[in-house]
């Protein structure tokens, strides 16, 4: 019965790292004003490249980057069209999600069906040793605890430090950041390669870490519930982490339900994350002050300076 | 230096311009990528963009893939006018092929031909169902249409695989997945033996002109024009927005459920795992290429199927994957998007004054 708990744990904080990478990245974005929906396809972008530099050289940590560059080189497109062209940020997103998802789908050909070693758990002597804690602590791999430390250190940043006041600035009231001598588009730029990035990595988590395997729309929808985690999360970073380890969750609920053989169709457990993220979607967005509230008030605007 | 000067009235020019530009731009990027791929470009584009055309079949089949684009894009082009982004329409077209295909499973042996007008009346019927979930929660919960309408489609794909490995399998079908192939009664007449182009392909064509007379010479249309250019405006005449949210998502679901079950009943005969291609995603290229226009949706609906067969085609022929096409329908539609830049606004030059910075 332990063992079973600890193993839920410990699946329930891989399947949420890269919903906390990926959503914690477009967090930073909408932040500063600007609304990505390529989430999905920078994820697929950021597997497949991943996935290929670590099948090319056998280094994990070569593939993380080369998953996290593709990821920000994909946002950058996305980066130059809405913020330098001016072009609608929603159609842009919805562009970037059809380009990620062809691209990767031809890139990957060769790499269907091609197994790599899988990014492995960490193992401090002693503290990982510890009963029942000892793993579910000390027992993850690298990238679980690089996902917190993101997620703590852009939690500063946005709460505390003055950029990241000035990036808030920029996402509720670009105009008068301008005024001030801001560079508005400079700094939409940077959050945007930084949600790239992020989205760029929690895809690479999925294909060196969570399956150890390439597979054509192999994010099967995380970007999209990424998406969906930043209005659940109200714009906080805290709420993000809590977020992905309810949909963690479910993810392990709809896993042990299906292998306990409780007699639910296989196929209705799959829909649960989807029907759960509208679920929550309602939930959250109900309350339209809190929304309002809370949601940058620029969110998905063209900036053009005003004299 | 170079400056952006907003245009006073959208460019008409510049607006059917740009599609030309941009699928222009793509050709020279897609030659780009087969030359990378150690492909002969030349061939490739004209496996592509140009041998499609060259026979009668394979004018049909690009006339058989046109019709569910035409129909889906233009539904959503009356959204995306007024701003509502329905991009589900992958799993409204699912729920309409699911719906619609019920009849012709219950009654496979039925020779009544009103079982064919039920069934599309059924499908339109299903599309509206999946589709009105958004619009529900949106009016009555604010929650985001696009998301509600995302996850919906992974839903109605979990739904239809359920349904035909399980309780709507044909029964002689050896345990592979799918369903009974439907009575000859429910299949959509076939317009020129030989070919597939069959009825609906019709109906999708003759669709996107009602759209635009609808557009033009009704009061709807009208609110519509008016609430996607100037909302506020929209709000002052009393035209209100719960009101045009539930209408451009039931239009849009109900002609992406005629779709799907025209594809169904049609092309396929049968409900099986995979009933489309990615139309309704592809959909929303078709929309923005068409530049929100019918007829203009209509034309893009009949490019844009036009790559999808030479896709095919250059597969086969030339073993270029298929993959391909994806990667060609969002670099138009990044061009696209680059180019309508002109339409907004005019590039002019500033002189820059002198001993100013």
């Amino acid at each position: 019965m332990t063992e079973l708990i600890i193993a839920s744990v410990m699946t329930m904080m891989t399947a949420a790292t890269p919903l906390i990478f990926a959503a914690t990245g477009e967090l930073v974005c909408e932040k500063s004003g600007v609304l990505n929906l390529g989430v999905e396809g920078m994820m697929l972008i950021g597997a497949v490249f991943g996935f290929a530099a670590v099948s090319i050289t056998g280094q994990p940590l070569i593939g993380v980057v080369a998953g996290i560059t593709a990821g920000a080189l994909a946002s950058l497109i996305f980066g130059v069209l809405t913020l330098s062209l001016l072009s609608n940020q929603v159609a842009t997103g919805l562009a970037l999600t059809i380009f990620g998802t062809g691209l990767s789908a031809l890139f990957g050909l060769e790499y269907v069906g091609k197994t790599i070693e899988q990014i492995e758990p960490i193992h401090i002597p002693l503290l990982t040793d510890l009963p029942i804690i000892g793993r579910i602590l000390f027992g993850h791999d690298p990238l679980v605890y690089f996902a917190i430390v993101i997620l703590l250190i852009t939690a500063w940043f946005l709460g505390r430090s003055r950029w990241g006041m000035v990036l808030r600035a920029v996402g509720d009231s670009d105009q008068s950041a301008h005024a001030i001598g801001y560079r508005v588009i400079l700094i939409r730029y940077a959050a945007v390669a930084f949600g790239g990035a992020m989205a760029g990595l929690g895809g690479a988590y999925l294909s060196l870490a969570y399956t150890p395997l390439w597979a054509e729309n192999m994010t099967a929808g995380r970007g999209w519930i990424a998406l969906a985690l930043v209005v659940f999360a109200s714009w906080r970073p805290g709420r993000v982490l809590f977020g992905a380890v309810l949909f963690g969750g479910i993810t392990i609920l709809q896993l042990n339900a299906q292998a306990a053989g409780l007699g639910i169709p296989a196929s209705y457990m799959s829909m649960l994350p989807y029907i759960a993220t509208i679920v929550v979607l309602v939930l959250i967005s109900r309350d339209s002050t809190r929304i309002r509230l809370n949601a940058p008030a620029c969110l998905g605007r063209s900036f053009r300076a005003e004299r | 230096m170079f400056r952006l000067e907003a245009r006073a009235a959208s460019s008409a020019s510049a607006a059917w311009l740009s599609p030309l530009l941009a699928l222009t731009l793509t050709a020279i990027t897609g030659a780009i990528i087969f030359l990378a791929m150690g492909k002969a470009p030349g061939l490739a584009l004209y496996l592509y963009f140009v041998e499609p055309l060259t026979s009668w079949s394979g004018l049909s089949e690009v006339m058989v893939k046109a019709g569910p684009l035409i129909l889906i894009g233009t539904g959503l082009s009356l959204g995306f006018r007024a701003g509502v982004w329905n991009i589900g329409a992958e799993g409204q077209f699912i729920a309409g092929a699911l719906l619609g295909s019920a009849p012709a499973i219950y009654f496979y042996q039925s020779a009544n031909p009103l079982i064919l007008p039920l069934m599309v009346m059924l499908g339109i019927l299903g599309g509206m169902v999946w589709a009105a979930i958004p619009a529900l929660l949106k009016t009555r919960f604010n929650a985001n249409e696009i998301l509600v309408s995302l996850m919906l489609v992974y839903v109605a794909e979990l739904l239809l695989i359920h349904l035909v490995q399980g309780a709507w399998r044909n029964p002689q079908g050896w345990g592979f997945p799918g369903t009974r192939m439907f009575p000859d009664a429910a299949l959509l007449p076939m317009l020129f033996s030989g070919y597939r182009v069959h009825l609906g392909t019709l109906i999708a064509l003759a669709i996107p002109f009602i759209v635009w007379f609808v557009l033009k010479r009704t009061s709807f249309g009208f609110h519509i024009r008016v609430f996607g250019s100037a909302p506020l405006a929209a709000r002052h005449a009393g035209i209100g927005q719960q009101r045009m949210i539930w209408t451009t998502l039931l239009i849009g679901g109900g002609l992406a459920g005629l779709a799907g079950v025209m594809e169904a009943t049609s092309t396929i005969g049968q409900l099986v795992p995979k009933i489309s291609p990615g139309y309704g995603f592809t959909a929303i290229i078709v929309a923005f290429l068409g530049r929100l226009h019918p007829v203009g949706v209509l034309l893009a609906g009949i490019t844009i199927a036009v790559t999808y067969i030479g896709g095919e085609g250059a597969q086969i022929s030339a073993g270029l994957p298929k993959a391909v096409t994806g990667l060609f329908q969002g670099i138009i539609l990044f061009y696209l998007l680059a180019f309508d830049l002109l339409t907004r606004y005019r590039i002019t030059r500033v002189a820059t004054p002198a001993g100013a910075s």
